[in-house]
């Protein structure tokens, strides 16, 4: 079946990838010296341009991490003029700050033609009707896959997140084909319609859904294909390289191929920074080679995966990702969103009604992923009702305002959470089962 | 006119009632009234003893976390009428309530309330010549 949106570099041989991308290097590290983080860097370890001679040198420049982007807040990585910048995404901060991520009209020319090259990959053509379920705005799923499927010419319908009905009306209504949603909502979606007594196979045209923003098994997506009907294909994106696109998973469904005439990648260990073999778990790093207004070299991603060894038969020779097998940061994620423990401590730590003590359990209640925030009172300052109610409602939302789920708040007596145990609070509990 | 009670918050800590209730009575503190209430999000128990700071100090010993107040313990007979007759004289005095609680017996009434403004509630009692307990009369009972 293989048609590829762009054979030429799908299929390119392993020798001109790597000549491609040692070209695209220097490049990047030639924009990168218009920036004033990496100017600062790049003279602090005395490198240049023709310190990378080849591929391997990348392995000699310095790692980018999101405090780095945290402390350039907010433009302080960018390496074109503001002005020729024409739009922002921003992600969870941890600190106060978000991390922002500057995009050319070049950089979402190149975006979108990574989320088409994806989706036409599976299939995706200017007969299907594209739904995305993500929210729009900040949260590159959105936009990402808009100009991605507009790009391959799909009648695209901009749901946005949420209201189940909602969606699946326009399933039924506009012919829905191809469906952008993360695994946990495409089982709540499963859910209603079978509550409704609609069968996806008979009601709907549904064939293909592109699952990602959160780890999810095997088991999983076999059950959401299962339950749904359709083929659902692993999508990996990340905001910093730009959004969804970077890697995908190919009909083999074996892995994703992630893009290297986009990306370096690199395969870490965690602890060491030392890179490891094929086959071997670690931390991603990655490399930027297209972008311009806000390139990253050597971005310590912070994802644990690993390159799957052999060719793939679907004749694309880039890379493929393992399944994601979870952060080696203390990163949450819920409903495809990002969350930092460091946030919600951050603001019940400005209630003085409230100790130090807090615990996150997260858990999958009736299909649907739920946080609980259990914190303990200070002494108790007051014994009135309305007053616990509303400082509950206070931190409640204050915490949806930050976080941009809506968690669970329970009050609870001083001293009743498991103490810290060797210094260390274990703050955070997931009881959420992958299937 | 007012007497302390004890407020502990529920939520969590004590699988039962009996725990608390067991600290005091290790160390022979009369429960004289108590009460809990709760909403579906959490639980206050509140009780008047018959030696208040004793208790506190029971309780911190306990690690427990317990907040003192004061409340009004009012006398009446218990005639039909006397109990709204006594409330009215504080909703007439523009005075909510926050809570109360109250029992009968051998013809009185002890109506434990707390108000939202203690002077006020306080001149009220004194205008109309109410029956009250203090600290002292707690430890007759």
């Amino acid at each position: 079946m293989n048609e590829y949106w762009q054979e030429e570099f799908e299929t390119m041989s392993r020798k001109d990838i790597e000549k491609l991308q040692l070209e695209r290097l220097k490049q990047t590290m030639e924009l990168c010296t218009n920036s004033p983080y990496y100017q600062k860097v790049f003279k602090e370890k005395g490198i240049t341009t023709d310190s990378v001679k080849s591929l391997d040198d990348v392995q000699k420049l310095p790692f980018t991490t999101k405090d780095d982007l945290r402390n350039n807040y907010p433009f302080g990585l960018a390496a074109i003029p503001l002005k020729d910048c024409i739009r922002i995404h921003c992600s969870s901060g941890t600190t106060g700050n978000p991390t922002v991520v500057l995009h050319s009209r070049k950089d979402i020319d190149e975006w979108a033609n990574q989320v088409a090259r994806n989706i036409y990959m599976v299939g995706t053509r200017d007969t299907d009707v594209f739904q995305n379920t993500s929210g729009y705005g900040m949260f590159t799923g959105g936009l990402g896959f808009q100009y991605g499927a507009e790009k391959v010419g799909c009648l695209t319908v901009p749901a946005g997140a949420g209201n189940t009905k909602r969606q699946i009306k326009f399933m039924i209504d506009y012919g829905t084909t191809s469906v952008h949603i993360i695994p946990s909502y495409a089982t709540r979606l499963a859910e209603v319609m079978f509550e409704e007594g609609i069968d996806p196979r008979r009601d709907t045209k549904l064939v293909r859904l592109f699952i990602g923003a959160e780890p999810h098994s095997e088991e999983q997506r076999k059950r959401i294909e299962q339950l749904l009907g359709v083929k659902a294909y692993n999508s990996f994106g990340m905001s910093e390289m730009c959004g969804p696109g970077v890697a995908f998973e190919c009909p083999e469904q074996n892995g994703m191929h992630i893009w290297e005439d986009y990306y370096i990648v690199e395969i870490v260990d965690p602890i060491t920074l030392e890179p490891v073999p094929d086959g071997t778990y670690g931390e991603m790093v990655l490399t930027t080679l297209r972008r311009e207004a806000m390139p990253l070299i050597r971005y310590r991603t912070r994802d644990l995966t690993c390159i799957l060894p052999g060719d793939c038969p679907c004749g694309r020779t880039h890379k493929r990702l393992a399944r994601f097998r979870g952060r080696s940061d203390d990163m949450i994620i819920l409903k495809g969103v990002n969350i930092f423990p460091i946030q919600i401590e951050k603001i019940l730590m400005k209630f003085k009604e409230l100790g130090s003590n807090f615990l996150i359990t997260l858990d999958t209640v009736k299909n649907n992923d739920e946080m609980l925030i259990e914190v303990e009172l200070s002494d108790l300052y007051t014994d009135n009702y309305s007053v616990l109610q509303k400082l509950a409602s206070s931190v409640t939302r204050q915490l949806k305002d930050e976080l941009l789920i809506t968690p669970k708040l329970k009050l609870v007596a001083k001293g009743s959470l498991p103490s810290q145990e060797g210094g260390k609070a274990v703050r955070v509990k997931d009881l959420r089962k992958l299937c | 006119m007012t007497v302390n009670q004890i407020s502990i918050f529920l939520e969590n800590k004590y699988g039962t009632l009996s725990e608390i209730l067991g600290f005091l009575s290790e160390e022979n503190i009369r429960i004289v009234a108590a009460t809990i209430a709760d909403t579906s999000e959490f639980g206050i128990l509140r009780i008047i003893v018959s030696d208040p700071q004793k208790a506190i100090n029971i309780f911190k010993k306990h690690n427990v976390t317990a907040y003192l107040s004061d409340v009004l313990a009012i006398i009446c007979d218990s005639a039909s009428g006397s109990f709204a007759r006594t409330l009215s004289y504080f909703t007439k005095a523009g005075l909510t309530i926050e809570y109360m609680y109250s029992f009968s017996i051998d013809g009185k009434s002890l109506l434990v309330l707390r108000t939202n403004n203690r002077e006020a509630a306080l001149e009220v009692i004194r205008r109309q010549n109410l029956d009250s307990l203090n600290e002292n009369d707690l430890l007759k009972l």
